[in-house]
């Protein structure tokens, strides 16, 4: 349990610390993050150009990452790489948004009865260790090849972990609050909305976190193997094409891209929990 | 009034029932307090449960001014908790006493503007903005006491809510509660178990046995407010040597 968080002002340098450690040389460590990882990255960038320009590989196989920003910049003007990529997220997005209802709806079921609960726990062992591209080729037979095939795979990658989650966190969700809940007169749908609901909200966090990671993985990997993504193609399609006519910097610049939206998405989510759980001392920064 | 007639509660382990109240009887005088006393495991929280509504007499009866009070749970008896943790972490100091008022059809600008007395009335006024985790223990277990309260019950059940607190935020706390009752006229069910804040707290100390228990004593504590007083000091000796005596028996 948490007692009154200490003041802000006990920094380092507080005038307390002892002058030795106080007047220590400036370490690594002392830098903000955000530099510290921007340097890294750089660094990294030196080597990886340096190793094309006199290591003596072909262009063919790798380039520089000078001509994959530049990859990346005619991607986005043409249009190539910028649709690649809204289309991939759509689908992602409407997997998503499938498999956030299916959860609620199985939560729902195994929150409040037991054979709800045991339907889930059952499909959830089952399916949820299936790697989701592994449905893939039935999906394509039962739907054709299209984004729904891809859309159905997507769901079932994502609707697990957020259905575990949100089940452990109603599960889990502190006795004595949910007592106060019904102490002050809540019962029914209110007192999961304003007691069970919020008092998830970490794991189901975390769940949508998993389930985001799973579905953008699964729809990358299902684009790359089968070219399903249905008109025009995806950031995978994107890739593969990339690959057969040798355009190794526009296959670069779909990886990095892929990167990119992960860390966006990544940063996303932290920002959520700052606002939320963390905040609320429910979770830890 | 809050009224317990002839009480019998107990918990089923593996089909074989355990009687853990054995018959329990006594009444709290509307606007006073009564400290529910007695050894760990006699089925002191049990009972305030049941008052509460959470759980259900095997037989008996328990009523607030006539009604019965085992139905359901309602903000007609507000609880307080001995758990830290019982605040909504997700709502402000202000938020926590607010939500109760308005899930209970209290306009918005009611539910602050009493939230916002109650504050007042436990020293809260700076920390309404607050998050619980900010918090330390006795503020914590003071919104909780001003939460209860904002919501106007009929009574007030307070289970072991200064169990986990220090002695000199416990002192404070118990001088505070006995102040504010005094000033609000509640009626008050308390359930602890030490002999000091029995008779310091209370009007009167219902004495419970082992289990399955029944009253040993019901005491009249009122006016005794100074622990060096002999009134004072001869009713913890009392009460020491009935909860003594009781493990003697068993």
């Amino acid at each position: 349990m948490t007692q009154t968080a200490p003041p802000p002002t006990a920094a380092a340098t507080g005038p307390d610390v002892p002058a030795d450690v106080a007047r220590r040389a400036p370490r690594w460590g002392d830098l903000p993050t955000v530099v510290r990882r921007g340097l890294l990255l750089l660094v990294l960038l030196v080597a990886w150009d340096l190793g094309v320009r006199f290591g003596g590989v072909s262009p063919l196989v790798l380039v520089g990452p000078l001509e994959v920003a530049e990859a990346m910049v005619e991607g986005v003007r043409s249009g190539a790489l910028l649709d690649s990529t809204l289309l991939t997220l759509r689908i992602l997005g409407q997997a998503l948004a499938i498999g956030i209802v299916a959860a609620a709806v199985l939560t729902t079921l195994a929150t409040w009865t037991t054979i709800g609960e045991d339907l889930l726990v059952l499909l959830t062992s089952m399916l949820n260790p299936l790697p989701a591209v592994a449905i893939l080729p039935l999906a394509m037979l039962w739907f054709g090849i299209n984004t729904t095939a891809l859309i159905v795979v997507i769901a079932n990658a994502v609707i697990w972990p957020i259905a575990i989650n949100v089940s452990q966190g109603f599960r889990t969700a502190n006795p004595t609050v949910v007592a106060v809940g019904r102490n002050i007169g809540l019962r029914g749908v209110r007192l999961v909305w304003y007691v069970l609901v919020p008092a998830a909200l970490p794991h189901t966090v975390s769940g949508l976190k998993s389930a985001w990671a799973f579905g953008w993985r699964t729809i990358i990997a299902a684009e790359l193997v089968f070219g399903v993504a249905g008109e025009g193609g995806g950031l995978g399609y994107f890739i593969n094409n990339a690959k057969t006519y040798l355009h190794i910097a526009d296959a670069f610049a779909g990886l990095v891209t892929i990167a990119l939206i992960g860390i966006c998405f990544d940063l996303v989510f932290t920002w959520l929990e700052r606002r939320t759980v963390v905040r609320w001392g429910m979770k830890t920064a | 009034m809050l009224e317990v007639s002839d009480v019998r509660l107990g918990y089923v382990v593996d089909g074989e029932p355990h009687l853990a109240v054995g018959g329990v009887s006594f009444a709290i005088p509307r606007g006073s307090t009564t400290m529910l006393l007695g050894p760990s495991g006699c089925g002191k929280s049990t009972i305030l449960k049941a008052a509460a509504g959470f759980l259900q007499p095997w037989s008996g009866t328990i009523t607030v001014d006539g009604r019965a009070a085992s139905a359901a749970p309602g903000p007609d008896r507000a609880v307080v908790f001995q758990e830290f943790d019982q605040l909504f972490p997700w709502r402000t100091v202000g938020g926590n006493l607010e939500f109760p008022l308005r899930a209970n059809g209290r306009t918005r600008e009611q539910a602050r503007e009493r939230a916002g007395h109650w504050l007042s009335v436990m020293g809260l006024d700076h920390a309404a903005t607050r998050f619980p985790h900010q918090l330390s223990g006795g503020m914590k277990q003071r919104v909780a006491i001003a939460r209860a309260l904002a919501l106007e019950p009929d009574v007030l059940l307070m289970d072991e809510p200064f169990g986990a607190l220090d002695a000199q935020t416990r002192d404070r706390l118990q001088r505070e509660l006995k102040q504010v009752a005094a000033d609000t006229g509640i009626t008050v069910l308390f359930v602890t178990h030490s002999i000091s804040e029995a008779v310091y707290v209370g009007d009167q100390v219902v004495v419970l046995s082992t289990p399955p228990s029944d009253v040993v004593e019901t005491l009249d504590v009122r006016g005794l407010d100074d622990p060096t007083e002999a009134a004072f000091v001869a009713a913890q000796t009392r009460l020491r040597s009935l909860l003594a005596g009781d493990e003697v028996a068993a």
